[in-house]
């Protein structure tokens, strides 16, 4: 069966420690993303996003907090602006835009980080592995 | 190259479990960069830090990583640990391979190849980590505690006895909290009012105490030891500072409105002070109750009061306060009756819940403290006592134990006896739960001695018949569906956060857990603060709690503030961002990202640079910064791309 690979990148108060609390929950989710902790969402660049696809992600998960909760004012706004406008260029990379998530999650909501992951997986794993040009012309 | 050493734990069975901690230092030893690699049993324990210490110094390595529980638990440990063996804290990483590895995933194998990407990943980010300093910062030694209930004015007390100031700022005109309503208390009966009244006075009167009732939170800004909070003045239409609290114009005052401190069994004037014994003892006008307001007519209140201490043009004011602390102590609410279907909604007169029989209860309630029904001021005869209204009901209501419910139903029902004594109490339980001093024995005493019928099981309706309230349950110990044609049924409702706190946490940016109930840092081992630095938290606002749990969390709480306050200076994170002078193309994109005002653009150099003791280290700017001329200490660009390919199980 075919293991997506996903890339996460979570913000240290909300997304990351609701991930926490889906280990203290003793939930069970799919081991397919791997995190990546940074202090705000918002510490994300596009480029990142298209620098795990291109080392070979099927997916990026981007948790952050709710629409008003962030951290650091409205850094969750600037992500989310940031997203919106990367995914008109993910078409043109040959990116389904669905292979991008971004997730409002909680401290509190363990599990929602689960189930995304739960979810996000089987979803990539329906579409298959991504097939990028960049990424067959390096090899 | 940089030599590091990677240490991962087994947390007894809790990672070794489902991962194979043996293969992940194989794995690791075979990562660039990585010198030296072992498993252990227990890393945090001494002996397992004493590894680190002792491996640090043996096989000079730069840098370790520890591959264990969530960073918001052990970092600041092993930080320490590297530290003591000569390292630069800022040279140790945690790999987090418990909380997001061993406890999410059960196929050994997939567990396994994950947490070596985690650690491989770390291994990444350590590579290029350069050794920091802290940065130093000064603090407010002043601390603001938000809600005046017991747990409130405890911590205020405590610390404003050690020398520092506080501002006690409660929602309600005066500070007392649920405290202040109830009638006795378990398991001792003492009297609630005597036990509190006196700490309520001292905390009015204490000189490093400065105290806003009436008063809410609207803005919180800053950082630990540097806040800024921004505090709204409700009007309450009357100037306090003339007021001599002689009550004439309450007694004066036509209106009539439901006394919310006595759960709508009484009522007072549009200008009341909650109780009689409210610290501050003045008084507010209901601008929804008040004739004046509504009508433009009335203002009996202004010419009674000889001194002009009325003021109808008041309006609400702020305050800018600094702070270095803050402790959250907003206490709780009672699950509404008219939530509950089964039990009536709310719509059967003498189904109350317990705050409102403590009001019945209370020498100073509205029947001063003779047991009367709301529906005809008849003394009940028989009244059935209701557990678990809300609470350990998943599917429904509320999945947690209110954990005071047990205890306070049976002092109900011993108060009642006390003053009805042909009356006759039942009690419909789950569980009896007396975890506490003294609890057990006060339940037994009740059950024993007192006559009170303790019947095992839920009430599974509750309806008016006649002058009647009837009760249907079950006893599940003998099997039999029971009806009791009841005089007064008294529901111990759910415990739930107060309504405001979902408001107020927003504001403050510290977090709830799945049942609003503030969180805790750590739920053993810090209870008492919040994950972020410089918020406390304190009494039933984090999880039903007794009123001597309360008292000792508002202690330890306050505790905490003074050790912050006992310092110096603190130091701050210094993994902030820094720009590459070079790079700068000053187009200042950065500061119209940034939200402290932390990025200035320079005249001189012409660059943006970064005012560090503004910078929080969010990264927005980093991510901003067309050029590449601002990265985030530890965790530049590179960093991030060369983690990104570890997580994928490539580089």
């Amino acid at each position: 069966m075919f293991e997506p690979k996903i890339v996460c990148f979570l913000c240290k108060w909300c997304t990351s420690a609701g991930a926490d609390l889906a280990g203290t929950s003793r939930l069970k989710y799919r081991p397919n993303g791997v995190n990546i902790r940074f202090m705000c969402s918002s510490r994300v660049d596009p480029e990142h996003i298209l620098w795990a696809f291109h080392e070979g992600a099927d997916g990026v998960l981007i948790g952050g907090c709710h629409p008003g909760d962030c951290h650091y004012e409205d850094g969750n706004y600037k992500t989310q602006a940031r997203v919106s406008l990367l995914n008109r260029l993910l078409d043109d990379f040959g990116i389904d835009t669905t292979r991008l998530r971004l997730e409002w999650i909680s401290a509190a909501e363990g599990a929602k980080f689960a189930n995304v992951m739960n979810e996000f997986t089987e979803e990539l794993r329906s579409k298959g592995p991504l097939k990028l040009a960049a990424r067959e012309m390096a090899k | 190259m940089k030599r590091i050493g990677v240490f991962v734990c087994h947390c007894g069975i809790n990672i070794a479990e489902t991962v194979d901690v043996k293969r992940v230092a194989e794995e690791a030893l075979k990562m660039d960069g990585v010198a030296y690699a072992q498993d252990y049993i227990y890393m945090c324990s001494e002996p397992g830090q004493a590894l680190v210490r002792e491996k640090i110094k043996e096989e000079k390595l730069d840098a370790v990583i520890i591959a264990a529980c969530s960073p918001n638990l052990h970092e600041s440990t092993f930080r320490t640990a590297a530290e003591e063996a000569g390292l630069n804290p800022w040279q140790c990483e945690i790999a987090n391979i418990r909380e997001q590895c061993s406890w999410v995933h059960s196929d050994r194998e997939k567990a396994t190849s994950k947490a070596i990407n985690i650690v491989g990943t770390i291994v990444q980010k350590t590579r290029l980590n350069e050794s920091l300093e802290p940065i130093p910062v000064s603090i407010t030694k002043k601390a603001l505690v938000i809600g005046g209930g017991i747990a409130g004015i405890q911590a205020a007390l405590d610390i404003a006895d050690s020398g520092y100031k506080v501002i006690l700022v409660e929602k309600e005109s005066s500070i007392g909290g649920h405290m202040a309503q109830l009638s006795e208390t378990f398991p001792t009966l003492d009297c609630s009012q005597c036990i509190l009244t006196p700490k309520m006075v001292a905390a009015g009167k204490h000189p490093n105490i400065e105290l806003m009732t009436y008063s809410e939170i609207e803005e919180v800004s800053g950082y630990v030891g540097n806040f800024k909070v921004r505090i709204r003045r409700k009007a309450a239409f009357v100037d306090w500072s003339k007021c001599n609290g002689c009550g004439l114009c309450m007694e004066k005052c036509p209106s009539k409105v439901s006394s919310v401190f006595d759960r709508e069994l009484a009522k007072h004037g549009a200008i009341y002070v909650p109780f009689p014994q409210a610290v501050p003892n003045k008084p507010v006008i209901d601008k929804d109750s008040c004739i004046y307001f509504k009508s433009g007519k009335c203002r009996l209140c202004e010419k009674v009061c000889e001194i002009g201490a009325i003021d109808f043009e008041q309006e609400d004011r702020f305050v800018e306060e600094e702070v270095g602390a803050i402790i959250t102590a907003t206490g709780f609410e009672t699950l509404p009756v008219a939530d509950l279907a089964e039990y009536g909604a709310g719509d059967v007169p003498d189904v109350i819940d317990g705050l409102a029989f403590e009001r019945l209860l209370s020498a100073s309630g509205p029947t001063v403290g003779e047991v009367r029904r709301p529906s005809d001021g008849t003394i009940p005869k028989e009244i059935v006592f209701v557990q678990c209204a809300g609470s350990r009901d998943p599917e429904r209501y509320k999945p947690y134990c209110s954990k005071i419910c047990c205890m306070y139903t049976t002092k109900h029902a011993l108060l009642y006896k006390h003053r009805v004594h042909d009356g006759q109490p039942y009690i419909f339980y789950i569980d009896i739960r007396t975890g506490g001093k003294g609890y057990e024995e006060f339940y037994h005493n009740a059950e024993e001695e007192e006559g009170i019928i303790y019947l095992r099981g839920k009430v599974a309706k509750i309806f008016r018949d006649g002058d009647k309230t009837v009760v249907w349950g079950t006893d599940t110990l003998t099997g039999r569906n029971i009806e009791i044609a009841a005089d007064l049924v008294v529901l111990a409702t759910a415990m739930i956060p107060k309504d405001s706190t979902a408001e107020l946490v927003k504001k403050l940016r510290i977090q709830t857990g799945p049942n609003g109930f503030l969180s805790e840092a750590h739920p053993k081992l810090r209870p008492v603060e919040s994950i972020n630095s410089g918020f406390y938290i304190a009494g039933a606002a984090q999880g039903p709690k007794d009123i001597p749990e309360t008292v000792a969390q508002a202690s330890a709480a306050a505790c905490k503030v003074i050790s912050l306050f006992s310092r110096d200076h603190l130091e701050q994170d210094p993994a902030i961002a820094w720009v590459d002078e070079d790079l700068c193309g000053s187009c200042r994109i950065c500061i119209s990202v940034c939200p402290y005002d932390a990025r200035e653009f320079d005249e001189e150099k012409g660059i943006v640079i970064v005012n560090e003791a503004l910078c929080e280290g969010c990264g927005s700017c980093v991510a901003a910064c067309a050029c590449g001329a601002t990265q985030q200490r530890n965790l530049s660009d590179s960093q991030i791309k060369s983690m990104v390919t570890a997580s994928l199980g490539g580089g």
